[in-house]
């Protein structure tokens, strides 16, 4: 399989890179330095800082911390079982469904405490909207209540409110050109990939801030596939965007940061070019060129 | 590519939105949905207080020789339990005796040896008996079953076994063995389909092995499926019997309602549920009252363990997606 | 194997055959047979006056069971307000809340419940209601039939809940949609027809219980005007008139039990309908 080089770069390997002994990243420093990019914003949408997972006894993310830019893409990969999706719901507090699950360690949205006492889970996750990689748009409910239902049970009542959200949140989802003569039809009625763009536009109708998305096209053929990364990279315009893929050409096309995880801990944290044709740790060089995963 | 409207734009830029509020809704749903399912707990103690208080007055004035008791005479105020006990067992054992081989074979039959297109309606025909109300099969009894036993069964039983002193004395038609049969026609539906899910449930490989040693289908049916289904159709069968001792009205009017213990099949006898059926409204003191409570006493004891015993034998080995329905 | 054994093995084969197949057909004959005669008598008596007229004293000829059928369906009614809500919202925590020993523990109570003779249920709502009503009455016989519904609906409930998509709770949770809003307005509304089966199957099962009536609600010749009388119902009147001496009330009593096995049918039937629109799994 090729290595990530969409943009034509050769990857050098000098000789000395060989020797290179594995060390991890360091987690006594407040956060990795973001190689040659400029922050877009001064303050990270998400600063996670020494982040631990443990689901019962079992250790699931090992002292993560990384910052996430805003209105950007950052993309999460790694081997199976390395825990990019443990890492993503943690960020908007879903692994907390989970009953033996508990966590350590500080994630700040917008510099606030997302994990504080006296922040309940359901207020961050309005906060922070979540895509899942088998699209499930509610099956009782027609297109347009699918995407203002996050709205409506969180007590919008205002018809005018909705109907403008819902044109807005489907214009933003690339559907609305598709659907907008059947609004009521019900969702299920939808392709997949349409049925996934959906749900992205109910994401989006509750306006978050970042939106989380765990293998967004995974489940869909390319041709949808291609429709969801277009979509991603004209949202990142507006929106602050964490995706996991395994797909890493995915990843190359459609991300600026990139962070490669393996066995709970964050391994490499850089810009995607960095990351693709000149990364510094060898474990993932290794990854991106396949030799393992 | 459409462009997104202005007001998409995240208010993250300004004034991080407070993350600090409370939510009472799930607390009050939670415990609300939890007291509803804690009601099952509240009703089996109301079960048990009622009974005993109602109890009471016989628990106290019999003790056990309630149930060796053998004189069932509100009039003098005695009371013995034995007729019903023995009223119940004998109707139970005579209607398992009758439903079980009848069920599972029919049970067999729909799961391994009947033609595809006659399975649905034949499930479908046991399971609208399974819905006929036990007082609407009683009426069908008295007018129809009864005399035809009367008529027809019981005096050729009595002719070619009437050596046998369960074949022998007079025949009246309502009777233990009227009972026994009526009670068996009421359990049929429930052990056939409990049976059916069973069977459903052994592993296709078992079948499989057998057929691929050539062996033919009802010998497949013996070997692979039966004997590895064994313990979990006994446990349809207890649970037929469960259903059986509970069983009240249709045995009420075909099984002649006479306290008596008797060795005939063709003579009257008395359950447990059908005597509290026939006198509780007729119970005119309050021993009376008193002892028609403990006999439910009893009906309830039996029934819980019977009923305990074939919900172990059937999640232990009915296998997956079996569900003991009543 | 030798040529007879064969013979034999196949002989064996289609008689066993033949035998399950007799006794299937023997298990359904009595279904046949009580149609047949519930046609036969009380076709004859289902007329205009059955329905709207009221019992006749005794020994006089014709009158109806208007009383005992709206009785019937007045129970069902007040049954269903106790177990409708105890049912379905124990259910709901059976499936969404709760940790494992605790809901073992509950479904086996509820389990113990449904095996409960019916009228074990009657003697304890007589001791609860009837004795400090200082009567009978139709508020009785609604609770002894709704108590009898509440482990049924409960079952079934958590059953049907628990077919619900985990994607589904996933998504509706991280809109930030709060957990019971999830459960009512989300779970519960995908899971609603199969909560309604739930709920008709119990229906139908209490429409046709006699023995805890016969001493809660206990039977009315005239109209039930208050619910703290006695009320008429069909399963009681058709007890009644059947041991009766009275010719005619055998036939009143055949055509009872056509009018209430057919409204039991129909629910069922109704119940086979709403769950039709599922795929088809390929039973045996």
């Amino acid at each position: 399989m090729n290595t990530a080089m969409t943009t034509g770069e050769e990857t050098n390997s000098p000789p000395a890179r060989m020797e290179q002994q594995f060390a991890p990243v360091r987690t006594d420093v407040p956060a990795p330095r973001v190689g040659e990019a400029t922050a877009k914003s001064a303050v990270p949408a998400l600063a996670i800082r020494r982040l631990c997972v443990y689901f019962g006894a079992h250790q699931v993310l090992k002292e993560v911390s990384l910052d996430i830019q805003t209105r950007a893409v950052t993309a999460i990969i790694g081997p199976s079982g390395c825990g990019k999706s443990t890492f993503l719901r943690s960020i908007n507090r879903m692994h907390e469904l989970i009953p033996e699950a508990r966590m350590e360690g500080e994630i700040r949205l917008f510099d606030q405490d997302i994990y504080s006492r006296l922040v309940e889970p359901v207020i961050v996750r309005r906060r922070v909207g979540m895509v899942f990689q088998k699209s499930n748009p509610f099956p009782t409910m027609s297109i347009a209540d699918n995407v203002t239902v996050g709205l409506r049970l969180n007590g919008v009542r205002a018809r005018s409110v909705l109907a403008e959200r819902t044109e807005q949140s489907l214009r933003m989802a690339a559907l609305w050109d598709e659907v907008k003569d059947r609004l009521q039809d019900p969702a299920i009625s939808l392709s997949g990939g349409q049925q996934q763009r959906l749900c992205i536009a109910r994401a989006l109708a509750v306006q978050p801030d970042v939106l989380l998305m765990d293998e967004p096209a995974s489940a869909l053929d390319p041709l949808a596939t291609s429709k969801i990364e277009d979509l991603i990279l004209e949202l990142k315009r507006n929106y602050t965007i964490v995706i996991v893929t395994h797909n890493m050409q995915q990843a190359a096309r459609i991300s600026d940061f990139t962070a490669f995880f393996y066995l709970g801990q964050l391994i490499e944290f850089d810009t995607t070019r960095k990351i693709f044709t000149n990364p510094t740790q060898k474990q993932t060089e290794d990854y991106v060129t396949g030799r393992f995963g | 590519m459409t462009t997104p409207a202005t007001s998409a734009v995240p208010k993250a830029a300004a004034s991080a939105p407070s993350l600090l509020v409370r939510h009472l809704g799930d607390r009050v749903f939670k415990w609300l949905t939890l007291l509803m399912a804690l009601s099952v707990f509240a009703l089996i103690a109301l079960i048990g207080i009622e009974l005993w208080r109602g109890s009471h007055l016989a628990l106290e004035k019999f003790g056990w020789r309630f149930l060796t008791g053998s004189e069932w005479d509100p009039v003098n105020g005695r009371f013995g339990a034995v007729p019903f006990i023995f009223g119940t067992l004998v109707s139970s054992a005579i209607a398992l005796l009758i439903a079980v081989p009848l069920s599972i074979a029919s049970a067999v039959f729909l799961t391994e040896l009947a033609p595809q297109w006659l399975r649905q309606p034949l499930t479908l025909f046991i399971e609208l008996l399974a819905a006929v109300p036990s007082v609407i099969l009683g009426l069908w009894g008295i007018f129809v079953m009864v005399p035809w036993l009367r008529q027809y069964l019981f005096p050729w039983l009595r002719g070619a076994f009437g050596f046998l002193p369960l074949f022998k004395g007079p025949i009246y038609g309502v009777s233990m063995l009227a009972g026994g049969i009526i009670i068996a026609i009421m359990i049929v539906p429930i052990i056939t389909s409990v049976s059916r899910e069973i069977l459903r449930a052994v592993p296709g490989l078992q079948r499989e092995a057998a057929y691929a040693l050539g062996a033919t289908r009802w010998e497949v049916t013996r070997i692979a499926v039966l004997s590895y289904a064994k313990k979990g159709l006994f446990g349809a069968v207890i649970l037929g019997l469960g259903r059986a001792l509970g069983e009240t009205m249709a045995v009420t009017m075909v099984i002649g309602n006479r306290p008596e213990v008797a060795a005939s099949l063709f003579a009257p006898g008395y359950t447990l549920a059908s005597v509290i059926a026939n006198e509780f409204t007729e119970a005119t003191t309050d021993i009376y009252l008193n002892a028609l409570f403990e006999v439910g006493l009893v009906l309830l004891g039996v029934t819980i363990v019977v009923n305990a015993a074939a919900q172990m034998l059937l999640k232990t080995f009915g296998g997956p997606g079996v569900r003991p329905q009543h | 194997m030798n040529a007879t054994n064969h013979r034999w093995r196949n002989w064996k084969n289609a008689s066993m055959q033949a035998l399950a197949c007799g006794c299937a057909l023997l298990v359904i004959a009595p279904l046949g047979l009580v149609f047949y005669h519930l046609i036969k008598s009380g076709v004859g008596a289902v007329n205009w006056d059955f329905f709207t007229k009221l019992p006749k004293p005794v020994g006089e000829l014709g009158g109806g069971m208007a009383n005992a059928i709206v009785g019937t369906f007045v129970l069902l009614g007040n049954a269903s307000l106790i177990g409708v809500p105890v049912g379905v919202l124990g259910g709901v925590y059976l499936s969404e809340y709760g940790s494992s020993k605790l809901n073992w523990w509950i479904r086996l109570g509820a389990d113990v419940l449904n095996g409960v003779p019916s009228i074990i249920w009657g003697m304890v709502v007589y001791a609860l209601v009837v004795l400090p009503m200082e009567g009978f009455s139709a508020w009785a016989g609604g609770i002894v039939l709704g108590l009898i519904m509440i482990p049924l609906i409960m079952r079934t409930t958590e059953e049907v809940l628990q077919l619900v998509p985990n994607g589904y709770r996933e998504a509706a949770l991280a809109l930030g949609i709060a957990q019971w809003r999830t459960i009512v307005q989300i779970v519960v509304r995908t899971a609603l027809k199969g909560i309604a089966t739930g709920v008709l199957l119990a229906l139908a099962r209490v429409a046709g219980e006699t023995a805890p009536l016969l001493f809660t609600a206990f039977g009315n010749r005239f109209w039930n005007h208050s619910l703290s009388d006695p009320i008429a119902v069909l399963p009681l009147q058709i007890f009644s008139y059947a041991i009766s001496p009275y010719e005619d009330w055998h036939r009143q009593a055949w055509a009872g039990a056509l009018v209430l096995l057919v409204l039991i049918t129909v629910i069922n039937f109704s119940v086979r309908v709403l769950t039709r629109d599922r795929f088809p799994s390929n039973k045996s």
